[in-house]
């Protein structure tokens, strides 16, 4: 491993975490003058058991819904003691720690207009309590609180559109990202990091325990998500949302869902149901009009 | 010496804070210590103090915020009260258990439900346990000391605990009194800038608020309550510094006509001063009565307690708070400290004030009513009272 990685080597990540390869990169962008507010969740978990580490760099914990509140408190009281410049603040949370419980705070840290760069891994479901449905979890994937039994078939509701929802915060910066797109991944980092106020990324990360599919798919599940049209990556320069803006599509014509779908036990029943598979194919086909993709 | 002036409870723990240079204040009002954050509003406003002010969307991002901000290495004080305190009550722990030297002003208010506005302790005592210090004032005068006597506890490196200072809703946040507010330089003599232990630092990274394993996580309390009871020894070495340097002298527990007292009273916060009224004016019909004032409820007062203990032969314990199932916190404590003792008075507890309502002089004739008959069964019989209920309101049983 490279000398200058700030997340190392020997945590309790499960083989092939799309998260851990994600923070790996998002740090490596954000050098070693950055400090991290983190979320209870797997990344607290599995890098902090005491007297263990895997952060070189400054790191605190507090609770699970209020990363960015934590990281506020860094923000002013840095400012304060003449310490901010030069230095990232970068909040930490994974799905439900977004999406659902910390949701509040994270609209308060976005109002009150932080220099804070927000960065939710979402892997789609609580994992660390052993994969129970969020507001993050799509359509259809069966959970331990959504099982696909005989009469509800998974997840029902919608997923939560997170980072649209953020962006309508007129906030400086806002990114969608997936580690199957290292480039754009470190070119969002980039961006929000030198925004002027405070950013978003919702980087996409596949769990091979969670969504039960071999630990060596990672990034290919993370790239079908693309090429599939089930995951858009965009980014959006300043607060006006009409400007959201695509930054990879599929190489080739969009890929049916049903090929992402596949590859996944947690969507394993849908495959006895064409009926829905068209039916979600139909909504992302009409997302992916939106979004001017094929 | 300071500059008298006459000023609410509120503005007491705002000029505190202003007075203990805090560098960082997150708020989020609600009643009665709004005025705290409303305060130092005005006074960043006019540029009179140098400080963070982080106004959040919830007491809950308000408590995150100050644990992010004294893991920083800022000085951070907040105030809140009843329901407030109830939404924070997560991140206190955090708080204490990442020896985070936060101060709170609480305003003591009642609890819901039913809704409530008024005094009432309940909201600080079900917070005993969170591992926080805990000072109860008695005057506007008690909430500005105390406020600066906390930061300098709390950021004792043998201690290394955040403290709480409460103050009575309405009677003390919102009542005016004649208050020394110390001058700045006077403070800044007393309270030297913080210098933290660990702080969130890039030239030098630490985690903090790690995951804490079987293997490690008693010893991780045991340091706590260790720091809890070295507090014992430094607050009173602080009210001793702070008494030869401001001339106001503070105990743990102050007693008042105690010693030759068959009955004593036992009150926390703003009743004190109405229980020394009481006293006078019961000493006037011949009944040996003293009173004595818990200002230090965390860590608790065990030696003072017992020294009380000894001379009374019955404490009448007032609770402006219930457990329910139980009785009253401060009752439940001394009684659990007194246990080992090979003679005891009797210990009689009076629920009394919830909610506001007013405690008066007819109340403390009940409370020695009940207490002269315990004394003459020499038993105290089921000890937990109801001061002033009205039985007219409680209905008729069908």
């Amino acid at each position: 491993m490279a000398s200058d990685e700030l997340f190392v080597s020997g945590h309790r990540g499960c083989a092939g975490c799309g998260m851990a390869d994600a923070v790996r990169m998002v740090l490596q962008e954000a050098g070693p003058n950055t400090v991290v507010a983190n979320a209870t969740g797997c990344l607290e978990v599995m890098t902090t058991a005491y007297p263990e580490t895997a952060w070189k760099i400054p790191w605190i914990h507090a609770a699970f819904e209020n990363a960015a509140a934590v990281a506020s408190g860094v923000d002013v009281a840095f400012k304060k003691l003449g310490k901010r410049e030069n230095v990232n603040i970068l909040a930490f949370a994974g799905d439900g720690g977004t999406f659902d419980i910390g949701f509040q705070a994270l609209s308060g840290m976005l109002e009150r207009g932080h220099n804070i760069t927000y960065v939710v891994f979402d892997n789609e479901a609580y994992m660390n309590t052993g994969i129970q449905r969020c507001s993050s979890t799509p359509p259809y994937a069966s959970t331990t609180t959504s099982p696909a039994g005989k009469v509800i078939l998974g997840k029902q509701g919608r997923k939560k559109p997170i980072a649209n929802i953020v962006a309508a915060h007129d906030i400086a910066y806002t990114a969608t990202a997936t580690i199957a797109y290292p480039r754009d991944l470190r070119n969002k980092v980039q961006k929000a990091l030198s925004a002027d106020g405070p950013s978003f990324i919702h980087i996409f990360s596949p769990c091979p325990t969670g969504w039960r599919y071999p630990s060596n798919m990672t990034v290919e599940v993370s790239r079908l998500a693309v090429e599939t049209g089930i995951f858009v990556l965009w980014e959006l320069e300043g607060g006006d949302i009409h400007n959201i803006k695509v930054t990879c599509k599929p190489k080739e014509k969009r890929k049916p869902v049903e090929e992402y779908f596949r590859l996944q036990g947690r969507f394993k029943h849908l495959l006895k149901h064409p009926d829905i598979i068209a039916q979600i194919q139909k909504e992302v086909d009409e997302k992916c009009a939106k979004y001017e993709i094929d | 010496m300071g500059e008298k002036q006459v000023v609410k409870g509120n503005f007491a723990t705002a000029v505190a804070a202003k007075l203990a240079r805090v560098d960082v204040v997150p708020a989020y009002p609600i009643t009665p210590s709004t005025l705290f954050p409303e305060q130092i509003s005005e006074y960043v406003a006019n540029g009179e103090m140098d400080v963070e002010l982080l106004l959040t969307e919830s007491e809950h991002s308000a408590m995150s915020a100050a644990i992010g901000a004294s893991a920083a290495g800022a000085r951070v004080a907040t105030a809140t009260a009843s329901q407030g305190l109830k939404l924070m009550s997560e991140m206190l722990f955090i708080a204490s258990g990442m020896r985070l030297p936060i101060v709170a002003a609480i305003g003591n208010r009642a609890l819901s439900a039913p809704i409530n506005i008024w005094a009432d302790h309940s909201d600080s005592m079900a917070e005993r346990d969170s591992g926080w210090m805990q000072f109860y004032a008695e005057t506007n005068q008690d909430a500005l000391d105390l406020m600066l006597m906390a930061f300098k506890i709390a950021e004792d490196h043998r201690v290394l605990l955040p403290a709480m200072v409460g103050l009575d809703a309405f009677v003390l946040t919102h009542t005016m009194e004649g208050v020394d507010v110390p001058l700045q330089k006077e403070v800044d003599e007393f309270l030297p800038p913080y210098k933290p232990k660990y702080t969130l630092d890039v030239n030098n990274p630490m985690t903090f608020g790690s995951f804490g394993t079987p293997a490690h996580y008693p010893e991780f309390r045991y340091q706590q309550w260790d720091a809890m009871w070295k507090a014992t020894d430094v607050i009173d070495e602080v009210f001793a510094e702070f008494e030869k340097k401001f001339g106001r002298k503070y105990e743990k527990v102050s007693e008042y006509m105690t010693d030759d007292a068959d009955i004593i009273f036992v009150t926390m916060g703003s009743t004190s001063g109405t229980a020394r009224a009481a006293v006078r004016r019961l000493r006037e019909r011949g009944i040996k009565v003293g009173t004595a004032k818990v200002t230090v409820f965390r860590p608790f007062p065990f030696e003072h307690i017992k020294r009380l203990a000894s001379r009374a032969k019955v404490l009448a314990i007032f609770d402006r708070a219930v457990s329910q199932g139980y009785g009253g916190p401060l009752f439940a404590d001394i009684s659990g400290a007194l246990i080992n003792e090979k003679e005891r008075p009797i210990l009689l507890n009076f629920i009394i004030g919830l909610g506001g309502r007013d405690i008066t002089f007819s109340d403390f004739d009940e409370i020695v009513d009940v207490s002269m008959k315990a004394l003459e069964k020499g038993e105290a019989g089921w000890p937990i009272h109801w001061v002033n209920l009205r039985t007219d309101l409680l209905g008729g049983g069908d």
